[in-house]
C-alpha cells in the first residue's frame, strides 16, 4: 500500500463526504420545491434568488441552535445515534462507483472508495446498521413516542432488510458477482442488456423496500409527524437532529445509485455520456421519492408489516426459484 | 301545537305528579319531580321513543325576584326518533347535594353532560358512574355558573391529574392489568400535532393497540356561558364566533336565529336568504377544514393544499363582505350589520368554482387510491343505535345511515323550498364520516347557487327600532335615533320573559341554543348544546382496540372543534 493510495483514498473519502453532505441539504431544497409545485404553491422564495440561500440559513439555524439534551435521557447512547445514522450512511457510499474511472492529467481516477469484492453484501450491511440511529435514539430519548418510534424502527427495518436481500438475490445469481462494477459491465452492451428487463419483479421489490428504508411516504411511519410527533426525532434539537436528517437524505441518494446501477445499467461503457446518464437515473429515483410523497397517503404499521411478510418475501421468494430453474435449463 | 300536545298526553296520564308548565314555542316544557324523574325518563325512552338526549342543564333562579321553584332547576332536552319534535323535562331540585338520579345507565351520552352539570352548578346526580370535574380544571373550588359565583373570580392550575382514576375502572372492566399486560399509557395530547386544538386522551396501549381510552377536556374553557350572563344579546354575538371557530358565521346566525324566536320575529326574505347562503358557504368551508386536516393527518399532503387553496378563496369572500376572515361577527338580532357588496355573486360564483374543482381533484387523487380507502375503511365503526345512544347529530350521525337533519326534519330557512338532497353513510366507519362530508359540500353548492339566484331585493333587517340600530345619519342627525342608538347599545335587545330551545343544523350537528330571558336585555342564562362535546365523550369509547394510528384519522374524522366543545 503506497502512499499515492492512502493520499488518493482520502481525498475521495473526502469529496464524496463533502459533496453528499451538500445534497443532502439540496436534497430539502429540491424536495420543498418539488412540493411545492405539485402543490400549487411556491416554496421556499424570500433567501436568495428563488429561495436557493434557504439551504444556507437552515445550516446556519442547525448548527448555532442550542443542543437541548433533555433530563432523564441515557446521554451517551442519546448523544451518539445520531452519528451512527449519518456514518453508516455514508460508510455505505465506500463501494458505491459514483462515475465510470476518468483520466485527470494523465492519473486514471476511479470513482470508488474501495472496490471490494463483496460491495452489494457491504453496502446492505451497512445500511441495516444503520437502524441503530433511530433504535438507539428512540430508546435512549425518555420519550414515549420515541419509543415507539424505535419499535416501529426495529419492525420495519428488520422485516425490510429481508426483502432486499432477497429480491437482490435473483440478479446476483445471474451476474455471479457482488461487485457493483462487475454488476455494472455486466449490463455494459446497451440498454437491452439491463437487467431490470430480465429481472422486473426483483427490481419493483427492491424500489419497494427501498422506500421502507429511507422510510419514505408511503412507509413514513418511524418518523411519522402526525401520528408519533416525528418519532425518534422528538427530543433532538440543532445539528444532532441536522444529523439524521442528513443520513436520510444521504440514504436517499445513495440507494438510487444502487438502483440505477444494479437495475438500470450503470454507467454503461464508460464514456462522458453513460456517466450523465447514471446521473439521469439517479435523479429521477430521487425525483420520484418525492412524487410519490406528494401523491400518496402512509399506510399503517400493521399494514406494512403485512405487505412485507404476505406479499412481497412471497413473491421474492419465488422469484429466486423461477431464475434458478431458468438458469439451470 | 295541539300535536304535540297529544304526542305527550300518555306521558301526563301516566305519571300523574307531571304537568305541562308551557311551550317553548312548540317545545313542550313538562315539569317532574324529582324523585319520580329517573322512571318518567325510562318511560320517554322505551315507551314514547324519545331515543336522543339532547342536553342537561341546570338553572340557579337565585336572582330571580319572585322564583316559583327551588334554588336550582334541572332541564333535561329530549328529541324523539322520527327527530322533528323535542321535548323538555324540568325538575326542581331540593338539595344540590342529594341531587337527582343519574339517567346514565339510559343515556351514554347523559355521562359528560351531567358531569358539566355538576361542574357548573354543584348539583350531584346519584349513581354517577365518575362524578368529576370537565371543564373547569382539577383544582377549581367552586361552581361558576352558580349566581354567587363572581365572573372575574378565575382560578388558576398549577398541578395536571394523572387520569388514572378513570384509566383504572377502565382496565378493571376489561380484566387488564398495567404489569402483567406490559400496557403502556400514553397521553395523545393536550399538545400533539393531530389533536385539533387542546384536547387530551389518555390511552393504554398494548404495542400500538389501544385497550382503553379516556379523555381530559377543558383546556380551551373560557366560561362562555357565564359571560353570556354579563352581556347584552347583541354583544354575546362576537362570542359565538369562537365556539365553532371554523364556521364562525353559522353560530352568529344560529344565536341570532334563536333569539329571534324567542322573541317571535321573522326576517324579511332578503335576510333568510343571505343567512342561507352563508350558512351553507359555512358549512363548505367548515368540512374543507376538517377533511384537508384528516388527509394531512393520513400523510396525504398535497390533498390538503387542493382544500385549502378554495377555502382561503372563500374567506378572502367573507372577508370582503363582513371585514373579518376567521371571526366575522356579522348578523345581529333581527338581521345584520349590512347588505351585500356590490358585485357580490360574481365573486360567490368563482369561489364555488374552485372549491368545486378542489372537490374534484383531492377525490381524484383518494377515492381509488387502496392506501386511503384501507386505512380508514373499518376503522372506529358506530352503529346507528350506537350513535343515537352517543348522542351523534350531524354527519357523524349520518355516516352512521340515520337520516337525520334539520334542514330534512324540521325545515326552517324555506330549506323545505330548495333542491338539494340528504346525505347517508352506512358503516358510520371513518370512511363514511369523511366522505359523507365531501357530499354535503357538494350539495351545500347546490343550496347556495339556488338561493343566490332567487335571491330577492328589499330590505335585510326588521323594520322595528327597538331591535335594530337606527342608521347612522338618523343617529348623529336627529335627538331620536340618538337616544335610540343610545338606548339599544346600553340596555340591548329587551328579549320577553321565558325559556326557548333554539336547533339549528351546524356543520358539526345540532347546535342548539337554550336561553332563558327575564325580560332584560341580558340573558338570565345561556347553555350551548355543542355537537362536539358530544361527539368527544364517544370518541375514547369508539377508538378502543384500534390502533394509534387510527386514533388519530377518528378524531379528525368526527371534527371536534375545541372551541365549541369546551366553550
Amino acid at each position: 500500500m503506497d502512499t499515492a493510495f492512502i493520499i488518493e483514498t482520502i481525498i475521495k473519502i473526502v469529496v464524496i463526504l463533502l459533496v453528499f453532505s451538500a445534497l443532502a441539504g439540496f436534497g430539502t431544497y429540491f424536495e420543498r420545491k418539488v412540493l411545492a409545485f405539485m402543490q400549487r404553491r411556491l416554496g421556499p422564495m424570500h433567501v436568495g434568488p428563488y429561495g436557493l440561500l434557504q439551504i444556507a440559513a437552515d445550516g446556519v439555524k442547525l448548527f448555532t441552535k442550542e443542543d437541548i439534551v433533555p433530563a432523564g435521557v441515557v446521554g451517551p447512547i442519546f448523544k451518539i445515534a445520531p452519528v451512527i445514522t449519518a456514518a453508516t450512511a455514508f460508510m455505505a457510499a465506500a463501494a458505491i462507483p459514483f462515475l465510470p474511472e476518468f483520466t485527470l492529467f494523465g492519473y486514471t481516477v476511479h470513482p470508488i472508495v474501495a472496490d471490494i469484492n463483496v460491495g452489494i453484501l457491504y453496502i446492505l450491511g451497512v445500511m441495516a446498521i444503520g437502524l441503530y440511529g433511530p433504535l438507539l435514539g428512540g430508546m435512549a430519548s425518555n420519550n414515549k413516542y420515541s419509543l415507539i418510534s424505535a419499535a416501529r424502527g426495529a419492525a420495519v427495518f428488520i422485516s425490510y432488510e429481508v426483502v432486499t436481500g432477497l429480491s437482490l438475490l435473483a440478479p446476483m445469481m445471474m451476474v455471479g458477482s457482488l461487485s457493483l462494477i462487475d454488476f455494472n459491465n455486466y449490463q455494459a452492451g446497451g440498454i437491452g442488456e439491463w437487467i431490470i428487463w430480465s429481472q422486473p419483479v426483483a427490481f419493483i421489490l427492491f424500489w419497494i423496500a427501498a422506500f421502507a428504508e429511507t422510510g419514505r411516504t408511503p412507509f413514513h411511519l418511524i418518523a411519522n409527524d402526525h401520528e408519533i410527533i416525528d418519532g425518534f426525532g422528538t427530543e433532538y434539537s440543532g445539528m444532532r437532529w441536522g444529523l439524521f436528517f442528513i443520513g436520510e437524505y444521504a440514504n436517499m441518494f445513495f440507494i438510487s445509485f444502487v438502483m440505477a446501477i444494479i437495475f438500470l445499467g450503470g454507467f454503461g461503457d464508460g464514456t462522458v455520456l453513460g456517466a450523465f446518464a447514471l446521473l439521469g437515473k439517479v435523479a429521477f429515483f430521487f425525483f420520484f421519492f418525492l412524487w410519490t410523497r406528494a401523491a400518496w397517503p402512509d399506510v399503517r404499521p400493521d399494514q406494512l408489516m403485512w405487505l412485507c411478510w404476505k406479499v412481497l418475501m412471497p413473491i421474492a421468494v419465488l422469484n429466486i426459484v423461477i431464475t434458478g430453474i431458468v438458469m439451470m435449463f | 301545537m295541539k300535536d304535540d300536545l297529544l304526542e305527550i298526553q300518555p306521558l301526563l296520564d301516566k305519571f300523574e305528579t307531571t304537568l305541562l308548565l308551557r311551550m317553548m314555542g312548540d317545545t313542550p316544557l313538562v315539569s317532574v319531580e324529582n324523585e319520580q324523574l329517573f322512571t318518567v325518563v325510562d318511560f320517554l325512552k322505551n315507551k314514547m321513543d324519545y331515543s336522543l338526549l339532547l342536553d342537561i342543564t341546570a338553572v340557579d333562579n337565585l336572582d330571580i325576584s319572585h322564583p316559583t321553584s327551588t334554588r336550582f332547576e334541572l332541564i333535561y332536552l329530549f328529541r324523539h326518533k322520527e327527530f322533528s319534535r323535542i321535548l323538555a323535562l324540568k325538575t326542581a331540585v331540593a338539595d344540590p347535594d342529594t341531587g337527582v338520579e343519574s339517567i346514565v345507565s339510559l343515556y351514554e351520552v347523559a355521562d359528560w353532560l351531567e358531569r358539566e352539570v355538576w361542574d357548573q352548578y354543584g348539583i350531584v346526580f346519584q349513581n354517577h358512574p365518575t362524578l368529576k370535574r370537565i371543564l373547569n380544571h382539577n383544582e377549581f373550588v367552586g361552581h361558576p355558573m352558580r349566581k354567587d359565583y363572581e365572573i372575574t373570580k378565575g382560578q388558576y392550575c398549577t398541578q395536571t391529574q394523572d387520569m388514572m382514576d378513570e384509566m383504572k375502572p377502565l382496565l378493571d372492566a376489561r380484566g387488564l392489568e398495567m404489569e402483567r399486560d406490559e400496557l403502556m399509557i400514553l397521553n395523545l395530547g393536550p399538545s400533539h400535532p393531530a389533536s385539533h386544538g387542546t384536547i387530551r386522551t389518555l390511552v393504554a396501549l398494548d404495542g400500538e393497540t389501544i385497550r382503553a381510552g379516556a379523555s381530559e377536556i377543558g383546556y380551551l374553557h373560557r366560561g362562555f356561558e357565564k359571560s353570556c350572563e354579563n352581556h347584552t344579546y347583541n354583544q354575546i354575538i362576537p362570542y359565538t364566533d369562537r365556539l365553532n371557530y371554523c364556521s364562525a358565521l353559522m353560530n352568529n346566525i344560529a344565536f341570532a336565529k334563536t333569539v329571534e324566536d324567542m322573541m317571535g320575529i321573522t326576517l324579511p326574505d332578503r335576510g333568510i336568504f343571505i343567512r342561507v347562503i352563508l350558512t351553507e358557504l359555512s358549512r363548505v368551508i367548515d368540512h374543507l377544514v376538517c377533511l384537508a386536516a384528516g388527509l394531512l393527518d393520513m400523510g396525504a399532503q398535497t390533498n390538503y393544499w387542493y382544500l385549502f387553496n378554495p377555502r382561503n378563496n372563500a374567506y378572502d369572500f367573507l372577508s370582503k363582505l363582513t371585514g373579518a376572515r376567521l371571526t366575522n361577527s356579522y348578523m345581529r338580532i333581527g338581521g345584520m350589520t349590512h347588505d351585500l357588496y356590490e358585485g357580490w355573486r360574481a365573486d360567490l360564483d368563482d369561489v364555488l368554482k374552485k372549491v368545486d374543482s378542489g372537490i374534484a381533484q383531492t377525490l381524484q387523487m383518494i377515492q381509488h387510491n387502496r392506501i386511503y380507502n384501507d386505512r380508514i375503511q373499518n376503522v372506529s365503526p358506530v352503529s346507528a343505535e350506537q350513535a343515537i345512544a352517543y348522542g351523534f347529530t350531524g354527519p357523524n350521525l349520518r355516516a352512521s345511515g340515520v337520516a337525520y337533519d334539520l334542514r330534512f326534519d324540521k325545515p326552517y330557512y324555506y330549506y323545505d323550498h330548495f333542491d338539494f338532497d340528504l346525505v347517508v353513510g352506512s358503516q358510520g366507519d371513518t370512511y363514511d364520516r369523511m366522505m359523507v362530508r365531501f357530499e354535503e359540500m357538494l350539495q351545500s353548492m347546490r343550496i347556495i347557487t339556488q338561493a343566490a339566484d332567487e335571491i330577492p331585493g328589499g330590505e335585510i333587517n326588521i323594520a322595528d327600532h327597538r331591535i335594530v340600530m337606527p342608521p347612522k345619519t338618523a343617529v348623529y342627525n336627529t335627538i331620536e335615533g340618538m337616544m335610540n342608538q343610545f338606548k339599544l347599545v346600553y340596555e340591548g335587545v329587551k328579549v320577553p320573559k321565558g325559556e326557548y330551545y333554539g336547533a339549528f343544523e351546524a356543520a358539526n350537528g345540532e347546535l342548539g341554543f337554550y336561553i332563558v330571558s327575564d325580560g332584560s336585555g341580558t340573558p338570565y342564562k345561556v347553555k350551548v348544546r355543542a355537537p362536539s362535546f358530544v361527539h368527544m365523550a364517544a370518541y375514547p369509547k369508539i377508538i378502543e382496540n384500534y390502533q394509534v394510528a387510527d386514533a388519530i384519522m377518528t378524531l379528525g374524522s368526527l371534527n371536534i372543534i375545541a372551541g365549541e366543545m369546551d366553550r
